[in-house]
């Protein structure tokens, strides 16, 4: 229906339809909501290092996404290169970046859209391998403040709209829709 | 794929650059803490490592003034940038597909280009009638317009016959002095990924 209306500007899904406009592209729609909500630093420099963080969580993310869609016999190695790019690449370099200033928030001492994306990155984690939390506390103590943060409290409370991970089944009903 | 080189030239701005041939020198650079996820690119620009190509794109769209005047034409543009990035990236990836596969990866990313992406941007400036994608000002979409369009002509010359429109807005923003500085021989634009090319990168980033 919304492929052939013209509401899909590159026919794909996500679509946001905010501000009298119809939004696609994830990225694009994240940048939009982030700067609109001030949640985007106070100058282009805090903004590109909140990019570069969140780009790097993304790039996780994106495995993580694929874990339910492997074949059993390639899920073990999936794992594995989750745990490795966890561990090895992508949690040391955020737990450095909270080390070295000791602040509250990854940029700027002040809330930004990449504390939520790493707070629901390291949520994921936990849900795939809780031990590979333990050696970065101030991971875990970001995560809890954020949690304790009204809306982000509100959302994680059942009833609200988050949605549960992903199964394997409801990606192959999503894939029968926007396969092409 | 070089959107970075393609903006910094577009924006007039003059760079140095340093590349990468062994694994060692990669190695090394990993080392040293430039990188923050252990990858590259890297752009070191106002006292900072700047990596992830989308956020280096970004800082550079802005503080050259090719990121729109206010935060609805900024995030059409990144729609707009977000899509050609989508249909490079198909290109860049079929350079490394095995070459019994190449015939149909190409033939599949021209039928994409031209029912998916090129169609779009036609509408958009048929839409508006005006010389640039958005804002009736040159931005970082048009940049990221030319290169796409440059790269599917590569995999096939004729592709942009039924896109009257693009094909006036490839001859226009070519016609940029920045840009059209950078389309001639000389300059630091990069050849098409060929098999060399392929092999330096499978073995710096051992993949």
């Amino acid at each position: 229906l919304f492929s052939k209306d013209g509401s899909l500007m590159f026919q794909q899904v996500p679509m946001v339809e905010i501000d009298g406009m119809k939004l696609a592209q994830t990225r694009a729609i994240l940048n939009y909501i982030a700067a609109k909500y001030n949640l985007y630093g106070k100058d282009i420099k805090e903004r590109a290092l909140i990019d570069m963080y969140s780009e790097g969580m993304a790039d996780l993310n994106e495995m993580i996404l694929h874990l339910p869609l492997c074949p059993p016999h390639e899920k073990d190695a999936k794992m594995t290169q989750i745990r490795e790019k966890t561990t090895n690449r992508y949690f040391p370099a955020f737990e450095k970046v909270l080390k070295s200033h000791g602040q509250h928030y990854l940029v700027g001492n002040r809330l930004s859209r990449a504390d939520i994306h790493l707070v629901e990155l390291i949520y994921y984690v936990e849900e795939i391998d809780p031990s590979l939390m333990a050696i970065f506390p101030l991971l875990k103590a970001l995560k809890t403040r954020i949690s304790n943060l009204p809306p982000v409290k509100k959302f994680l409370q059942p009833g609200s709209q988050r949605k549960p991970p992903v199964d394997a089944k409801a990606l192959e009903e999503a894939r029968k829709i926007v396969n092409k | 794929m070089e959107s970075i080189r393609w903006l910094l030239a577009a924006a007039g701005v003059e760079f140095e650059e340093e590349f990468l041939e062994t694994r060692e020198q990669y190695e090394k650079l990993q080392k040293d803490g430039r990188l923050l996820f252990g990858q590259v690119p890297l752009v070191e620009i106002d006292g900072m490592m700047l990596t992830q190509t989308r956020a280096i794109l970004s800082y550079l769209a802005a503080k050259y003034n090719l990121y729109g005047k206010d935060l609805k034409e900024t995030v059409r543009i990144n729609m707009y940038a977000d899509g050609t990035q989508d249909l490079m990236g198909m290109i860049m990836m079929a350079a490394f597909k095995p070459p019994e596969e190449k015939e149909e990866n190409i033939a599949l990313i021209v039928t994409k280009a031209k029912t998916r992406y090129f169609p779009v941007f036609e509408k958009i400036l048929k839409d508006h009638g005006e010389d640039f994608l958005v804002g009736n000002k040159f931005s970082w979409a048009d940049v990221q317009l030319l290169e796409a369009i440059l790269m599917v002509e590569e995999l096939s010359a004729s592709v942009l016959s039924d896109f009257p429109l693009l094909k006036a807005f490839k001859a226009r923003i070519s016609n940029i002095p920045t840009i059209k500085k950078f389309l001639q021989p000389g300059s630091q634009r990069k050849p098409p990924a060929d098999s060399r090319y392929v092999a330096v990168v499978r073995h710096v980033l051992q993949f």
